[in-house]
């Protein structure tokens, strides 16, 4: 099957090439030829996408089509959805029906968006690889022996492999961009704030945030446009308006001031990854943006400050799993003690039990200081070094992840190493600040990431620069092969 | 800093995790591991500094109070593992 755009879908179904239901059952198809190898989906409603494909031709018919009419998606398995299975990749959900959906789920269907299923994600969202799944690994589309990036796994999977126009994802410390980077899409993070949080499990509140994960920036232009706006559902969600992300989209970037962060170019970093980002910078500079060179000295604190304030707030959120409410309950309970505790060792996977024991840990008396204290002051000063550096830039680039996607299976038992995959994107995160990866060459057949980072509230910005720069590459345009 | 069993156990306590005895050891490395990563903060002087934990330095914000939501405890219900009469079940917890 082609590979389509939401734009070019959108045109095509207003120009009936085809149908809604034509278009729903092509992606069906690919799903049903291709998922067994991919691992993309944990739960797929095709019923429902075909009948609301129905519905969305006749108001296409009638001239009543709202924005994102008839383009099939699917959504992380984070996003609760209405009376379909929503697990977040944990055995602990496995049987969890959710009652109500997430704000970004029921704005995405108000708009018309058709969704084919639930995609595959590492347990709560913790994880770099995919591998963390009690579903099993999704697999990247570019070699299937090598993880897809995570913790969205399965979104850059599925929108790379074609098996859906685009997909929601989640990312707490680079869990939308890294995945994105490694499977070869478009995926941005917003500010965090700008899409509500309420009906998204959980994982690290102050962290958390929504995003599109689409195969270019216009079309995340579009779905953010859907996405984006104040929830008084989410008492942390921004209250200011929306921009139109389309309208500046095509804006010239000539006079832009790129900031080139020297930390992010450090030993760690791949060869090849780091010419593909210097070509970047040519073609930015060929389009009149200037380049200079930023320092944010305490980013290489981020990791470490990340890796307890993640945990601290997994050990808080994670605490409703207790086998009483919903989720899984263990099989005949000797007490109310035996309940909880056994619940929660036989339900919860081995990287989501170390997360809530660091998380304990870090916020347990005697240690709250020296842990829990000290990573928010750290956080702190890493968003000072950056509001210092967005005096004198306007956008900050370099690569979204050290390396190329790895081996299934090569990291799995070395965790440190795993978090270390973070080590650009968690910045983003700790500071609330927008940021986006997009496709930006290649390494031995495997896409190369490049991150771009804004200030508060310069969605429009970013998409705008990652959108000149995909008017001058292909890049965004290659499609790994059918994987049958 | 130092792990050793007895931080193991109470800190998977407080987690409300069971760690076996079989599971003690690697339990303590992995723990070992994560706090080596993380202690490099313990490198950084940020006397003085305020601790950040909303990334915008938002405050908490308030709302009427007003009834905006109907009762849904049979649809919230539904995905609860035990009910009878409207409760959740648990083992006995008063003999």
């Amino acid at each position: 099957m082609k590979q389509r755009t939401i734009v070019e879908i959108l045109k095509d179904l207003d120009n009936k090439a085809y149908s809604s239901r034509e278009l729903t059952q092509d992606y069906i198809d690919a799903i049903e030829s291709q998922d067994d190898v991919l691992n993309a989906f944990i739960t797929t409603d095709f019923e429902s996408a075909l009948t609301r494909a129905d519905e969305i031709d006749q108001l296409r018919h009638k001239g009543e089509a709202p924005r994102l009419a008839g383009v099939p998606i699917a959504h992380k398995d984070i996003f609760c959805t209405e009376g379909v299975r929503t697990t977040a990749g944990s055995k602990i959900l496995e049987n969890f029906i959710a009652p109500y959906s997430s704000t970004a789920v029921s704005q995405l269907a108000d708009s018309g968006a058709i969704m084919l299923g639930k995609l595959n994600m590492d347990e709560f969202a913790m994880g770099s690889s995919n591998e963390n799944s009690f579903f099993g690994p999704a697999r990247n589309p570019w070699d299937i022996t090598k993880i897809p990036g995570g913790s969205s796994g399965g979104s850059a999977v599925a929108v790379a492999a074609g098996l859906c126009a685009a997909a929601t994802g989640t990312d707490t410390g680079g869990s939308i961009r890294q995945p994105a980077s490694m499977c070869g899409i478009t995926g941005i993070k917003p500010t965090y704030g700008r899409i509500s949080r309420w009906g998204i499990i959980a994982y690290a509140s102050s962290l958390d945030q929504a995003g599109p994960m689409t195969r270019t920036a216009e079309d995340a232009a579009l779905m953010l446009q859907v996405m984006a706006g104040y929830d008084p559902k989410d008492s942390t969600s921004i209250n200011a308006p929306v921009p139109d992300y389309q309208a500046s989209i095509n804006d010239s970037i000539e006079g832009l001031r790129i900031g080139l962060c020297k930390e992010y170019f450090s030993d760690g970093l791949d060869d090849n990854i780091a010419r593909a980002i210097q070509n970047a910078i040519s073609i930015f500079e060929s389009k009149g943006a200037t380049i200079t060179e930023v320092s944010l000295p305490t980013v290489k604190h981020a990791i470490p400050a990340y890796y307890v304030i993640a945990p601290a707030e997994a050990s808080a959120n994670l605490a409703r799993y207790d086998g009483v409410r919903f989720g899984y309950r263990c099989d005949e309970p000797k007490n109310l003690a035996d309940l909880y505790l056994r619940s929660r060792t036989e339900g919860f996977g081995a990287e989501v039990k170390n997360r809530i024991m660091v998380g304990c840990f870090a916020l347990s008396a005697g240690y709250y200081d020296a842990y829990y204290g000290k990573a928010q002051q750290i956080r702190r000063l890493i968003k000072n070094d950056f509001m210092t550096a967005f005096e004198t830039v306007d956008v900050i680039l370099g690569p979204t992840t050290p390396s190329t996607a790895f081996n299934l299976g090569e990291k799995i038992d070395d965790p440190i190493s795993m978090y270390l995959q973070d080590i650009y994107t968690v910045t983003s995160n700790l500071v609330g600040l927008p940021a986006a990866s997009i496709p930006a060459g290649f390494s031995d057949g495997m896409p190369i990431g490049m991150q771009l980072i804004g200030n508060y509230l310069s969605e429009a910005k970013l998409l705008n620069l990652a959108h000149k720069f995909q008017l001058e590459t292909d890049f965004h345009l290659k499609s790994p092969g059918e994987v049958t | 800093m130092k792990v050793d069993a007895e931080l193991v156990k109470n800190v998977a306590a407080l987690a409300q995790l069971k760690i076996t005895d079989s599971d003690l050891a690697n339990t303590i490395t992995s723990l070992t591991d994560v706090l080596d990563l993380v202690d490099e903060m313990q490198t950084v002087d940020a006397a003085g500094i305020e601790p950040m934990s909303n990334p915008l330095d938002a405050k908490q914000v308030m709302r009427a109070d007003e009834v905006t939501e109907s009762d849904q405890r049979d649809q919230f219900q539904k995905v609860a593992p035990s009910v009878e009469r409207g409760f959740f079940l648990v083992p006995r917890v008063v003999e």
